[in-house]
This record gives structure tokens, C-alpha cells and sequence, in this order.
């Protein structure tokens, strides 16, 4: 029989969450039990993993459910990110398992950019860690906003209510330093599903949600078409008599017949048509989409350009100021050349000033001349070319870049508003 | 946008960065659902044509209807087709009862790696999703190879805002997986609204049909009496059971696919 109870697919709403927070903590044990509690795991999978713990002779955990490499099982320990798949009469999840060790930050990062909403977890036992701090703050400087607070473990500690108020006061305090307020701090017993997707009876002090009742609260991302537009230049193809620019639109809409600048390289045309293939839209392009546009005369236009509306244009310049975190193993310094991605644009750029140098999990600030892994600072970045960008708070797509440092992406940044004075190293 | 809408908007921008970055790039078509549904998304992004060639790698155990499908489709999208097999290892005898992990990674992996040498591939599109199995959802969307073909799960890339790997050391290529953060059903709806046309072994026959394709040798049918697209997101939005349990390379041991998968496995 088919329930007729569950909405069409098109009709419900998906939304992405990440789990972050100190390894060891049970990020992936709180995973596996949302996963097992919601009736989400394929058959036999509980089985297979029971056996596995048989054979190898470990007791049985629920974050095997999610740690599928050897390696993670041996080690009880998550390496790179794994997600599950489950769904409540509000909405379909994907819960986005992260790494907590420090060793895998740029696996949490890959992990949390994409989320809309995080849920942060602390062994209550433990109390606040390194790593809380770290992720709280990169939660915070990858623009999530939307926060939950796990205090696990709770049976370790009696569910005694003394320490979850003291561990809460603690990261609460901490958040608020970086200007975070969840929305819920929820104790729980991962392992024994305490107030995970059902209340706990073991702690009737508590009164608030429970996690899978915390997530349901979260807001869906909000629209971006009522944005200015911004439409980055991804390529062009003449694949027939058509000379097509095709892109995304990251926010705003565009219409035929719109007069459009590119930036930076400063061209004015009017859009003769959206190109689509086979697509259910028609009409004027939204954010989120992957369209082609046609022109009323040939420009020469690139890879890279921004079209927008010349009433809201985006800003160029050849200098960034960016508040920026590392993930590469060689420091970020001066006189080294590094490749600036942003949107589609590309250029090479040089570190020319830097200013306080954060230790993200102590917020301690102090002057450097480099910036290591794992660490955060405001810098200054000049560009051998203009390029054309926002603020991070006026537009997160346009706002937003990483670093190339070699063969790899080694650090991401977000622009800050242009301010009057120079970083000098 | 709604959540296909916004699914589909995601594979063409990747699939269009892909072309735009590798000069020498192919799509791997398995003639199953969801290298299909990937050959309809690089039409949709390159508006109606397919500028990349897709390959097929043949193990000569495929069942007959694949080929068939891959012919006449081929012909109809008029797009470029490579076929790679392992004819040396054919010859010499390979095949399931040497041992499934064995033959598939000589007569998929190698015949793979032969041929992207062959051509000079430096970057192949494929269409794994997180939700298959556990080594693939920890996959990134541009996902490095090194001269041995091997990936190393342990130290990836990091990969975020949509800014991807497309700087590699030479003898390396680079895996595309467009269609990474869909799920089984999302491929389906997307099946379903589309009118993609598919393989008919996906739709029962004798109350069984099969639900993720392969080797005639050692891939099982499901019991199903889905007979439409409707029937099978119906039957999927209901069944508890996972979508490579007929894959018997995968329950060779506990770590079979990753240990297939580190050694350059699609």
C-alpha cells in the first residue's frame, strides 16, 4: 500500500546538518542511533556490523553504522565524513557525520560548508575541549548560523543536572564570545538513545526537545532570487551558430531583456534569451539555477566576469582584506605566490599584510608574521589583476573564496568590508 | 527550485567545471540508471550535446540487453562511444570463478586504467552516490587518483564552497562524481520527470527485476512486481533493504569494496 500521508517527493524539504565537536566525544555514536532510532538503516546493516563486533571481538557501537573503513572501526576513531539519510513527517536529513580529531579539520570543513544547520556535541564527562572551540568558531566563520548544542554522555555523569548546567554555562559562554546563541542545549545518552529521537526518563529535569525535535525546528535556507543578482561566467560555447555564456545564477533573477554589467571587466549587454534544454522552468532565471544566456551583440566576454544589474553592481578591487582559516600543511606567508578561487574567477595573489593571528580554540590573539594550520587571521591579500566581489555579510556566495597553494586548496576566507588601515608584516 | 530541480542545477555546474578544466576528460556510462540519468544532465548542460565521449568498459559478462541499450541509445544521442576491454586477460582465462574480487579488479579496474592510459584521460565522470555504500559517501566531488590508480581515503583534498581539485601532478587524474549527494529515489523521481529512457532489466519480469546492474555472473534480482517508474519509487519508498545487495562483490569480506575501491574501483 502506498501512504498517502507522505507529500510528493517535490513537496517536501531537504535539508543538510552537520555534527561537529571534540573527538571521542560520540559524534558518530549520536549518527548511528538517529540513523537505527528513525527505522533509516537498510536491512541487515545492524546485523552485519553486530557481526563485525562479534568476530573482531569489540562490544558493539553504533557509530560502526556510520565508520565503514577499516581503519575508522579499528581505531574507533571517524577519518573523513559520512552522512545518513533519515526523515521525519517535517522534512528528509542529511546528517553529515564530521571528523573531530584535529588532524582531519579540513574533512570537517568539506563536511560543514555545505550544511544549513549544525549540531555541536560535548562529552559531558570531559566538559568543553579543543576542539569544541575549533569547530564552534569554524561553524561560526563558514556563516552557519543555526545551532544546536548535544551535551552527551549524560549516563556517565548519574544524568546528573549540576554537570550539564556547568558544561552548558561553560560553551555557552564561549559562543557567545563569537556571537552564536543555539537554539537548544539537549542533554543525551547517545548510546542508550536518551533523548535523542525519544524523551529520556532517566533525566526528567529536562524539559526541552529532544535532538530529532531540536533539528525539526531548524529554518530552510532562505531565498536568494530577492537578492541583487550575481551571475558568474562559467563558460562559453559555440557548439552551434549560438555563442552561449553559461553559468549559475548564485542569487537575484535574470530576464530577457535585461541590461546586465560584467565585472570586473566593465562590458554593458542586454540579455536576448535564457538558453535551457529540455527544462520544466521557463521564463526568467533564479537563483540555484544552471542556465546559458545568449546577448544582443557579441561581447568578448570570459570565464570569470560577474554579470549583475548596473543598479547593483558588485565591488573590484585588486586588494581583499579577509578574515581567513588554513588548512595546509605549509604556513601562509609573504612572498610565496598562492591562486585566490572565488566564484569562477582566478588570480594569482600575494599575502601583503596580516593582522591579529587567532589560536581558535582559546580565541587568544597575538601577532605573527605567518599564519599555520588550523589557525584563523584577518589579512590582506594583493591581487595581480582586479576582481570583482561582496562582503561576505551582503552576499555569501560573492563573499566567500579559497586559497590554492600548489596542487591544493590550503585555506578559505570570507571578505570583510573594506576598512581604512594596512596590515604591514 | 525544488529539491530536484535544485539536485540537477548542482551535477550540471559541476559537470560544466569539469569540462571547462580538463582538456582531456570522458564519462564512464555503465548502461545502468545512474550513468544514464548523468549522460541526460551533461545533454542538459552543454544544451543538447554531449561534447565528451563516454566509455564503456566491457568485461564480456555484461548481461546481452545492456549492450543493446548502450547501441541504440548511443545512436539515437548521437554521442561518442569507447569501448574498453581487457581482451588480453580474457584470453588468458579471467573471469568470476577465478575469484569475484580478482575479476573484477582485473577485468573493470585494469581494463579501466589500460584504456585511460591509452587516451591520455586525465579526467573521468562517473556517477557513484554517497548512498550506495560506506566508501563512497566519503568521497569528494573531484577526487584524486595517483599513478598507481590508487586513492588514498586516508588524506583527501580539502573540498568546499564549490571551489574543486583541478590541479593535479602529472600520471594522476582526477574522479568526477556529479552526481554524489543524490540518493537511489532522487535518481528515480528524477527518471520519472524527465522521461529518461533506461534499461527495461530495471522493470519485473516473472515477479523479479534488478535493482542495481552488472555482471550477468554476479548480480542478483530483487523480488519486485514493479513493472513502471511508478512501481519502483513506490516499492523503494517503502523497502528497508539496500540497493547493492545483489552485488556480490561486495559481500566477498567486510572491507571488500573498500579495499576494491583504494585500488581504483569505480
Amino acid at each position: 500500500m502506498t501512504d498517502t500521508l507522505t507529500p510528493p517527493a517535490t513537496a517536501r524539504e531537504s535539508m543538510s546538518v552537520v555534527l561537529v565537536g571534540h573527538v571521542d566525544h560520540g559524534k558518530s555514536t549520536l549518527v548511528g542511533r538517529l540513523f537505527y532510532d528513525t527505522g533509516s538503516l537498510p536491512d541487515g546493516r545492524y546485523e552485519a556490523v553486530a557481526r563485525v563486533c562479534e568476530d573482531t571481538g569489540k562490544p558493539f557501537e553504533f557509530a560502526f553504522l556510520l565508520d565503514a573503513l577499516e581503519e575508522e572501526r579499528d581505531q574507533g576513531i571517524t577519518i573523513d565524513t559520512a552522512q545518513a539519510r533519515f526523515r521525519t513527517d517535517r522534512r528528509d536529513y542529511v546528517l553529515v557525520d564530521a571528523p573531530g580529531h584535529k588532524e582531519f579539520l579540513k574533512n570537517m570543513v568539506s563536511g560543514a560548508a555545505s550544511a544549513e544547520a549544525a549540531v555541536l556535541l560535548i562529552d559531558a564527562a570531559e566538559g568543553v575541549q579543543e576542539q569544541s572551540r575549533r569547530h564552534g568558531y569554524l561553524v561560526h566563520l563558514l556563516g552557519i548560523r543555526q545551532i544546536i548544542v548535544a551535551i552527551n554522555k549524560m549516563d556517565l555523569v548519574g544524568y546528573s543536572r549540576e554537570t550539564f548546567e556547568r558544561v552548558r554555562a561553560e560553551y555557552l559562554a564561549f559562543l557567545g564570545e563569537l556571537g552564536l546563541a543555539p537554539r537548544n542545549v539537549v542533554p543525551v545518552a547517545a548510546r542508550h538513545g536518551d533523548n535523542v529521537a525519544a524523551p529520556s526518563k532517566q533525566m526528567p529535569w529536562y524539559d526541552g526537545p529532544t535532538i530529532l525535535e531540536a533539528l525539526d525546528h531548524f529554518q530552510a535556507r532562505p531565498e536568494r532570487r530577492h537578492l541583487p543578482l550575481r551571475f558568474p561566467v562559467q563558460d562559453v560555447y559555440k557548439f552551434d551558430h549560438r555563442r552561449t555564456i553559461a553559468g549559475r545564477v548564485e542569487s537575484g533573477t535574470l530576464a530577457e531583456g535585461d541590461e546586465v554589467l560584467f565585472s570586473p571587466s566593465g562590458h554593458r549587454g542586454v540579455v536576448k534569451r535564457i538558453e535551457r534544454w529540455e527544462a520544466r522552468r521557463t521564463g526568467p532565471a533564479e537563483a540555484g539555477e544552471s542556465i546559458g544566456i545568449t546577448l544582443t551583440e557579441q561581447l568578448f566576454i570570459e570565464r570569470g566576469d560577474i554579470l549583475s544589474h548596473p543598479s547593483h553592481p558588485p565591488r573590484v578591487s585588486q586588494r581583499l582584506q579577509a578574515r581567513l582559516f588554513w588548512l595546509g600543511n605549509r604556513h601562509l606567508a609573504a612572498g610565496r605566490p598562492y591562486v585566490l578561487k572565488l566564484t569562477t574567477q582566478e588570480v594569482t595573489c600575494h599575502l601583503e599584510g596580516i593582522g591579529p593571528v587567532v589560536d581558535t580554540a582559546t580565541l587568544a590573539a597575538r601577532a605573527q608574521s605567518e599564519v599555520a594550520k588550523n589557525e584563523v587571521a584577518t589579512v590582506t591579500l594583493y591581487l595581480n589583476k582586479p576582481i570583482a566581489f561582496d562582503a561576505f555579510t551582503d552576499m555569501v556566495e560573492t563573499g566567500r573564496f579559497v586559497l590554492v597553494d600548489g596542487l591544493d586548496v590550503a585555506g578559505g576566507g570570507i571578505v570583510l568590508e573594506p576598512v581604512e588601515g594596512d596590515y604591514s608584516i | 527550485m525544488d529539491h530536484l530541480d535544485a539536485l540537477e542545477a548542482q551535477s550540471i555546474y559541476i559537470l560544466r567545471e569539469a569540462y571547462k578544466k580538463f582538456k582531456k576528460l570522458a564519462m564512464l556510462w555503465s548502461i545502468g540508471k545512474d550513468s544514464t540519468v548523468l549522460l541526460w544532465l551533461a545533454r542538459k548542460s552543454f544544451f543538447g550535446h554531449c561534447p565528451i565521449p563516454l566509455v564503456h568498459i566491457d568485461t564480456s559478462y555484461k548481461i546481452p540487453e545492456m549492450i543493446t541499450f548502450r547501441d541504440r541509445v548511443a545512436a539515437e544521442w548521437g554521442v561518442r562511444l569507447v569501448v574498453g576491454q581487457h581482451t588480453q586477460a580474457l584470453a588468458e582465462g579471467m573471469g568470476p570463478e577465478k575469484g569475484r574480487v580478482l575479476c573484477c579488479s582485473i577485468l573493470k579496474t585494469e581494463a579501466l586504467q589500460l584504456l585511460m592510459a591509452e587516451k591520455g584521460y586525465t579526467g573521468l565522470i562517473l556517477g557513484i552516490r554517497r548512498d550506495e555504500e560506506g566508501t563512497r559517501a566519503k568521497e569528494r566531488i573531484f577526487s584524486p587518483r595517483d599513478r598507481n590508480f590508487e586513492w588514498n581515503y586516508k588524506d583527501q583534498p580539502p573540498e568546499f564552497w564549490d571551489q574543486f581539485k583541478t590541479d593535479f601532478a602529472a600520471d594522476t587524474h582526477i574522479r568526477i562524481h556529479p552526481l554524489l549527494h543524490w540518493s537511489e529515489l532522487d535518481v528515480w523521481r528524477y527518471i520519472r520527470r524527465e522521461e529518461i529512457p533506461i534499461v527495461d532489466l530495471y522493470f519485473a519480469r516473472s515477479g523479479e527485476r534488478y535493482r542495481s546492474l552488472g555482471c550477468l555472473p554476479c548480480t542478483g534480482r530483487i523480488k519486485s512486481e514493479a513493472t513502471t517508474v511508478d512501481a519502483i519509487i513506490e516499492e523503494l519508498e517503502r523497502t528497508t533493504t539496500s540497493e547493492r545487495s545483489g552485488r556480490a562483490q561486495d559481500h566477498e569480506d567486510t572491507y571488500a569494496m573498500q579495499k576494491l575501491r583504494a585500488r581504483g574501483y569505480m
